[in-house]
């Protein structure tokens, strides 16, 4: 009888979730790069990185079916709380924004020490990220903070189990499809196939409200001056412009001999 | 310049083209330039890079590297950084370099940029020219220390045959505890008729405009004729009428082959951003509206369901 009762515990014992996510510009507002800084002018509307809601969703659902707590992780300037709340009327529980002048400038070097930082003190089971982050297109950031971490990592999850303390994660390649499986605690990159994401309902929203968010400075998390921002990243941007023009266009419409056309010009520029 | 080493990811004992076409680009930047070859019983295809351009190979064989995982590889890539001194790593960007150069650059604090169409050799360094925000400007980046580690966009440069042979250096890597805890259980492959689009010259997308999934018959039959792969849109690729594998855009790939056909594609930014790279882009669309025909390089209203077979008939029998 009692080992049935340990038995069942384990297999619902609860799982602690950290989230990552990131404030973007929103999709629809047009996007620039601040000619001084270089870096990407943040001041207009602002939404959560889509795929970071994919890794909310995730996390919600590992929740209910496990029980547990959700805290979303975020580095970034204050107003990033707005989006923070959106995680929290979908479900999560609480919020922890670390945000600092300091960190302006990040690259990924500086970006993953202070997030590792950050969920060293959350300590985590399962650290899940968002596969893309639509503002900078890198999808590299998971990988940095799991060798800094010095956890197991599985990228591009598509398909996500839990169970008996791993985590198992079907994952999209160039090649096809890997199964890829890792004890607890792990880290896991969600691709937007994994799910559909829930709207927050209205009941969410309101209780959003009162959830308890946390902003951290560098200094709390334990980021020390020179290991953040400018001063802490190893890569910089030193100048922009607009791509090189292309050449003329060509535009036809098919009056039955488009066909001839376009094998003409692949001929043309050896295309063929 | 110093060292400059070059990931050479493999699959099925084959090289893989978009790394072969880094290779050929670090070597033209001048400095040594060796070729780094990570996995299991991995001699024959190490030897396979002297044919395009390396001199040395740095092999490090070992069975926690069997399976395409990314952790392990960060620690044999440090341990061939360790012992070559390397002042650059390059990598072709694929769903496991990104992951590698991204953990490498947290062990080493080396910094990496990526997405990178092009590298140019200044003042003793490296400056990496990256399009940003949706292609719409191109900037420069630099690197502040070394080593300098870069993912460059797929299919930004071709590989050359120089017909040489390499020297291949074992290394010897201790693996991390952490780093070999992943496992893989299975892997499916997806069945693959003619090159991915990562490695295609040539690529044939279809959109919403086939109509239905069975339009991707004509995007098949013209890929064939040229040789090329076929792509998707997403809308097309959430709809079910292709795998997710082909799909090019914000959330699937971005690739630049040397020809770009667009069948039937409107050319949203979402797409755009995956594509406009390409050598040349040609789109066929019904609609005088598309905003593919902003960026096109040859834009044909009309119905691509008269134009496409035409078109591969054609291409047919020029080739012929």
């Amino acid at each position: 009888m009692c080992v049935t009762v340990a038995l069942r515990l384990d297999r619902v014992r609860a799982v602690k979730i950290a989230v990552c996510v990131k404030q973007v510009p929103d999709a629809t507002a047009a996007k620039r790069l601040d000619p001084g800084t270089k870096r990407l002018d943040r001041s207009g509307e602002a939404a959560l990185n889509a795929t970071d809601v994919n890794a909310v969703e995730e996390a919600l659902r590992v929740k209910e079916a496990h029980g547990g707590e959700i805290v979303i992780v975020s580095l970034g300037p204050e107003k990033a709380l707005e989006s923070l709340r959106k995680a929290l009327a979908m479900g999560a529980d609480r919020a922890v924004l670390v945000s600092d002048a300091a960190a302006a400038g990040s690259d990924l070097v500086a970006t993953s020490y202070a997030l590792a930082k950050a969920l060293e003190r959350e300590a985590a089971d399962l650290v899940l990220f968002g596969q893309q982050s639509s503002d900078s297109d890198g999808a590299v950031l998971w990988a940095a903070v799991a060798d800094r971490l010095r956890r197991p990592m599985i990228s591009q999850v598509a398909e996500l189990r839990l169970d008996g303390g791993a985590v198992t994660g079907k994952r999209q390649t160039e090649f096809g499809y890997d199964v890829i499986a890792a004890p607890l605690p792990a880290i896991v990159a969600v691709s937007d196939a994994i799910n559909e994401p829930r709207y927050p309902s209205l009941k969410g929203i309101m209780s959003a409200k009162s959830k308890p968010t946390e902003t951290l400075s560098l200094a709390d998390i334990g980021v020390e001056p020179d290991r953040a921002g400018e001063a802490g990243s190893r890569t910089t941007v030193t100048a922009m412009a607009p791509p090189p023009a292309k050449g003329g266009q060509v535009r036809i419409e098919d009056d039955g001999s488009a066909a001839e056309k376009i094998v003409e010009f692949l001929a043309e520029r050896k295309l063929l | 310049m110093g060292t400059t080493l070059v990931f050479l990811e493999h699959h099925e004992g084959e090289l893989q083209k978009g790394a072969l076409g880094v290779l050929a680009k670090a070597a033209s930047l001048g400095g040594e330039v060796a070729g780094v070859v990570l996995g299991h019983g991995v001699q024959d295809v190490a030897a396979k890079a002297g044919a395009f351009g390396a001199t040395t190979v740095y092999v490090v064989d070992a069975d926690v590297l069997a399976a395409p995982l990314p952790q392990p590889r960060v620690d044999a890539l440090a341990a061939v950084v360790a012992a070559t001194g390397a002042e650059n790593v390059l990598f072709a960007a694929s769903v496991l370099s990104a992951d590698v150069a991204a953990g490498l650059a947290a062990r080493l604090d080396a910094g990496l940029n990526w997405d990178l169409t092009d590298l140019v050799a200044e003042g003793g360094g490296l400056v990496g020219k990256r399009p940003a925000l949706g292609d719409t400007v191109l900037v420069d980046v630099g690197w502040t220390t070394t080593p300098r580690l870069a993912l460059i966009r797929s299919g930004s440069f071709e590989p050359v045959e120089t017909g040489g042979s390499a020297t291949i250096e074992p290394v010897v890597a201790q693996f991390e505890d952490f780093s070999t805890q992943p496992a893989l259980l299975e892997h499916l492959q997806e069945a693959a008729s003619g090159p991915s689009i990562e490695e295609a010259d040539v690529i044939v997308a279809g959109g919403r405009g086939l109509g239905a999934p069975e339009g991707f018959k004509l995007c098949e039959d013209l890929a064939d004729a040229l040789g090329g792969a076929v792509a998707a849109t997403r809308a097309v690729v959430d709809a079910g009428w292709y795998p997710y594998s082909t799909q090019v855009g914000q959330t699937g790939k971005s690739v630049s082959p040397r020809l770009y056909i667009a069948l039937g594609i409107s050319g949203a930014i979402q797409h755009k951003v995956g594509m406009q790279s390409s050598g040349t882009i040609v789109a066929v669309n019904k609609d005088p509206n598309a905003p593919i025909f902003d960026f096109a390089d040859l834009g044909v209203v009309g119905d691509l369901n008269q134009i496409a077979p035409k078109l591969a008939e054609l291409v047919r029998a020029h080739k012929a």
